[in-house]
């Protein structure tokens, strides 16, 4: 594994810098209540206690199957989510637990972009109104006035100016995917959280978007954080790869470590059951079949949360909580029997970049 | 009803009598009046389909794969959608026949697997009570009987404690179980004709592998014919042994899958091949969407639907714009529509399509 | 289930405490607020020819000159124990639920309401039976024959239904029927139950037909959008695909699921009609909770609006109670 590998981003050459986005034990538990008094009986664990970092100008691939928290993640992070612990720190600044007016101010330098581009936009707004939404809520003035830099965004994500007086429902679901990015562009944030921002688009138009956001990242220095459950899609996108499972990240590290070597037996799961298109390999390919569905996250298992479902479980799996390891630069899984890593634990050297995050 | 018989003549053969293949559709036509003007979802569709073999329909949202399924199974309502062409399943003709007699094939010849099995099972009843109901449509039993039934085939499609879990409702189960439960309905009368629309679209990868692999078992055990629909071409990869990839409502090329993946020779089929990124192969720098987006299916571009986005369009023009391409053979059992020339396609899919994948 | 239900029912105690209060406050509190006094206030309740004695003892009688929150605690107090009412020579008991006197002719309030409910109820239940299978029947067909001359023709009718007055469709019917046609030679008089169950239902006819219309009206328009959207579910796509008759589809998976949330909307509406049918009541001068409630409030008879308000607040909380603990029943995904 080579240097390049791990970090592209010319801004990571020199000094290491502090990461624009750094997420500490972040947890966020949805009550359960029952009785007369509404009494808590127990709590959702959608996000368990996660810690990550995400360096200015590279983009951070969250995978998981539905309910592993990825989502509720996405929300915190934007806040439109409030932790129930941990802390969330961006680009120096605590944002944990920050007020709507506190974080007014911040909203300029995090955007979303959402799933479904049909519902996430108002169908009784014109497209300039929606894209040009951020410069009034922020009072900004620019240059030329709003309208000539909404046509300008418009004509960046590849719609034409022209489209400024038409409503959303006259566009296809990628353009509105278009119309949903070019709102988020509008402030030129610092970071993108990007939910599912494909999945609701056909194949080849989401080949079109995914061009798109990575254009926009190289031109305007965007970071990005992508939550998507196609697996493929985040590979291509993302410079590193969190894996998660039940609210926990069981995986995290450099794209292709992961991809190619993953050391945690879910993320080795997942990529064994990606269909592929190519028939010569239907027959003899290897795979691992997973049984069943993913526990509840009210109730999940003790210790390793995987255990339930992993064919490599012992007593250990059941009763002591793996830490994440480092097992390669910049690779750290939370299994104490990794996919990949014959030699235990990896003892970081003068070759590696990535600053271990605890 | 008059069918129009327009210009696609093509190898199968035309004539009315009754055919060998077990499902034969032949010129199939769903158009839908609107407002706005003709929907022609499917337009000119043929395509047959044998026992115990699986063909993969790929499309885009539009393309008119789900309508063609519906089609098949006689679920459009009569007034509103205009249906021509014909469907012949077992040696009889299913769009003359009368909408009783469709609706006693329904369920029991022919069954169907939906795209998302939470809103595709009725929240207000049993998961158990909803196959008892498919199963004595069509069976004359007790209502015991069909319940021993029920609990027989969720324990088949792997359901754990069938006998307990019966009496759940379609919200207490998990996407992976209800999509189980909603094959275990479909199958509960043994169909000989199974047709999945997009059966693991709405699950998770493990979960959509999973049931991936129950489809494969219960076909090679009932022998059924399976038409799998979807835009996915890993999830066709996996299943199929014939491929028919659609466009704007018409076939745009057909073959075995093997042939399909490793010898494609639509431009439509490649840009669908080259714009997924694949886990499969190294990771391109920048993936290679087809432009554009699909077209209205109420103005189909002339000529060559696919022509406004094709890349090779000016290779074949002006035909490509003004002739609609026939399905051709350029293969045993390998059919193309469109204008290059065989050995054209041929040459680009070596130099300039398979190199990128 | 039970633990919804007990603090449902707290709930709506405490949600009657809040009523009975603003209803006290507006006849108590806001005249004082203007600036009347105890002996004004007592004077409407004497009327004509009144002496300084007989509004002192009226005073006396009614505790006007009490501070509020006391007068409010022995309303409280009446409902819950009862209360005694000192005439001079004699003492009247009045045993609980109390909601006291009738300030202007003296009847006991709870013999009044008891004496009134069964009008209004009579109305209401036959209206509402009306309502329900006249609106739902044709807002299905309606929805099944979508764009049809019937669709058309029943949508016009429901909304002339729901846009014109009951006082206006009542006096029309009394004036075409009663009057004109001599259907109804005497016009509308109510005949209790008990008393004669043909002679009340010829009586009540022409109310239910005149209130079941406007509710018709709007169940025709709620059933056919609720069925409209339900007949293009995937479930529906399912029934089908499985083979189904037509008629099985419709009804057990289409009617099912579209009329749930219909059947809600019904219980409200008949726990709010049940505290009295304000306009048919005295579009028809039937004597029933409406009536009584409209009188009292025009002779400024404050126990007697009090009385018709709480009861007509339980009615209400009972009805969303029931409607609630039925939707969960019906709709599986509900928990309570």
């Amino acid at each position: 594994m080579t240097i390049s590998d791990v970090s592209p981003r010319p801004a990571d050459a020199g000094a290491p810098r502090p990461p624009l986005l750094e997420v500490t034990g972040l947890t966020k538990h949805f009550p359960i209540t029952r009785g007369v008094l509404r009494r808590q009986i127990g709590a959702v664990k959608a996000v368990d206690g996660i810690d990550f970092t995400v360096a200015a100008g590279e983009t951070l691939g969250l995978v998981g199957e539905s309910g592993c928290g990825k989502t509720t993640t996405g929300r915190m992070l934007t806040r439109l989510e409030e932790p129930t612990g941990g802390r969330i720190v961006f680009d120096g600044r605590d944002i944990t637990h920050l007020s709507v007016a506190r974080m007014r101010p911040l909203r300029r330098d995090v955007q979303m972009v959402f799933q479904d581009p049909y519902s996430s936009l108002n169908p009784r707004h014109t497209v300039g109104t929606i894209v040009g939404a951020p410069y009034r809520l922020q009072s900004v003035k620019t240059e030329h006035g709003t309208k000539r830099a909404v046509q300008d965004l418009l004509e960046r994500v590849g719609l034409s100016p022209e489209h400024y007086n038409r409503y959303p429902h006259e566009f296809s679901g990628g353009q509105r995917q278009r119309i949903g990015i070019a709102r988020a562009l509008a402030l030129r944030p610092k970071l993108i959280v990007a939910d599912e921002p494909v999945s609701a688009l056909d194949v080849s138009i989401q080949a079109q978007v995914i061009n798109l956001l990575e254009d926009l990242q190289d031109e305007f220095g965007l970071t990005y954080v992508v939550i998507a459950h196609d697996l493929s899609v985040v590979r291509h996108i993302s410079d590193r790869v969190a894996v998660m499972y039940l609210g926990h990240i069981v995986e995290i590290g450099p794209r292709q470590a992961v991809y190619e070597k993953p050391q945690h037996p879910y993320t080795s799961a997942l990529l064994s059951a990606v269909p592929v298109p190519d028939v010569t390999r239907r027959d003899n390919r290897e795979r691992i079949r997973l049984q069943g569905d993913p526990p509840s996250p009210i109730d999940p298992p003790p210790a390793c949360p995987f255990h339930t479902r992993c064919w490599k479980a012992q007593e250990v799996c059941r009763t002591v909580t793996p830490p994440l390891v480092e097992f390669a630069p910049g690779q750290r899984a939370a299994c104490h029997f990794p996919e990949n890593a014959p030699d235990g634990p990896y003892e970081p050297g003068t070759d590696s970049i990535v600053a271990p995050a605890s | 009803m008059n069918r129009p018989v327009e210009e696609w003549a093509s190898l199968v053969p035309m004539e009315d009598d009754a055919p060998t293949a077990f499902l034969d559709v032949r010129d199939l036509r769903i158009h839908f009046p609107t407002d706005d003007g003709l929907v022609k979802s499917v337009d000119g569709l043929s395509f047959t389909l044998e026992r115990g073999r699986t063909l993969g329909i790929v499309g885009e949202s539009g393309s008119g794969k789900s309508v063609t399924s519906l089609g098949i199974l006689g679920l459009h309502k009569g007034q509103h959608a205009r249906i021509s062409g014909q469907v012949w399943l077992d040696g009889e003709e299913l769009v003359g026949a009368s909408p009783e007699h469709v609706r006693r094939l329904r369920g029991k010849k022919m069954a169907m697997i939906f795209q998302d099995p939470l809103s595709a099972m009725h929240p207000f009843y049993k998961v158990g009570d909803q196959i008892v109901e498919a199963y004595r449509v069509h069976n004359e039993v007790s209502k015991k009987q069909a319940r021993k039934h029920a609990i027989d085939m969720l324990g088949r499609v792997g359901i754990p404690q069938p006998s307990e879990r019966v009496d759940d409702y379609p919200h207490q189960f998990s996407g992976g179980m209800r999509q189980r439960a909603m094959i275990a309905m479909a199958l509960s009368c043994d169909p000989e004709l199974l047709i999945a629309d997009e059966p693991t679209t709405a699950l998770d990868v493990t979960v959509q592998a999973q049931i991936l692999d129950l489809v494969r078992e219960l076909q090679s055990e009932f022998n059924s014919a399976v038409m799998v629909i979807t835009h996915d071409l890993g999830v066709v990869a996996e299943l199929a042994d014939d491929i028919l990839v659609m466009y704007a409502g018409k076939a745009v090329e057909q073959g075995s899958a093997r042939e399909l993946f490793t010898a494609a020779e639509h431009p439509y089929t490649w840009g669908l091949l080259s714009s997924m990124p694949r886990l499969d192969r190294d990771r391109q720098d920048r993936l290679v969407p087809i432009a554009g987006s699909p077209p209205s299916l109420i103005n189909v571009p002339e000529g060559c639907a696919f022509h406004p986005r094709c890349r090779f369009c000016e290779l074949s023009a002006p035909r490509s714009l003004t002739e609609v391409p026939v399905m051709t053979e350029t293969s045993p059992g390998h059919r193309v529509a469109c204008h290059l020339e065989p050995a054209e396609r041929r040459r680009l899919w070596a130099e300039e399509v398979q190199p990128l994948l | 289930m039970a633990a919804f239900i007990v603090r449902r029912l707290l709930a709506a105690v405490i949600l009657l405490v809040v009523v009975s209060m603003m209803t006290f406050a507006i006849f108590f509190l806001v005249p004082r607020l203007a600036g009347m006094n105890s002996d004004q206030l007592a004077l409407r309740y004497v009327g004509r020819g009144a002496t300084a004695e007989s509004i002192e003892a009226t005073k006396e009688r009614l505790h006007l000159d009490d501070p509020l929150p006391v007068q409010y605690g022995r309303f409280v107090q009446g409902i819950v124990v009862g209360d005694e009412f000192n005439y001079g020579p004699e003492v009247v008991k009045c045993p609980p639920p109390c909601f006291g006197y009738s300030f202007r002719n003296s009847q006991p309030v709870t013999a009044l309401l008891i004496d009134r409910i069964p009008v209004t109820a009579s109305l209401a239940f036959g209206a509402a039976i009306l309502w329900l299978i006249g609106g739902v029947s044709v807002g299905v067909l309606s929805a099944l024959r979508r764009g049809s001359v019937f669709d058309r023709a029943a949508m016009s009718t429901a909304l002339a239904g729901v846009s014109l007055p009951i006082y206006f469709t009542g006096l029309l019917s009394l004036a075409l029927f009663a009057y004109h046609w001599k259907l109804w030679p005497n016009g509308v008089n109510y005949v209790p139950f008990t008393t004669n169950p043909l002679d009340w239902a010829y009586n009540l006819i022409l109310p239910w037909v005149t209130l079941a219309f406007l509710y018709a009206a709007l169940y025709a328009r709620l059933t056919r959008a609720s069925m409209l959207e339900t007949m293009n579910e995937d479930y529906i796509r399912t029934a089908r695909a499985k083979g189904l008759r037509e008629r099985t589809v419709v009804v057990r998976h289409g009617m099912r699921a579209s009329l749930t949330p219909i059947l809600t909307i019904f219980g409200l509406d008949v726990g709010l009609l049940l505290g009295g049918a304000v306009l048919t009541e005295s579009t028809f001068s039937l004597p029933g909770l409406g009536q009584l409630v409209v009188d009292a409030v025009f002779g400024n008879d404050l126990p007697i609006v009090l009385g018709v308000v709480m009861v007509a607040s339980v009615f209400v909380i009972l009805a969303n109670l029931i409607v609630d603990v039925l939707y969960a029943t019906l709709d599986p995904r509900v928990r309570l």
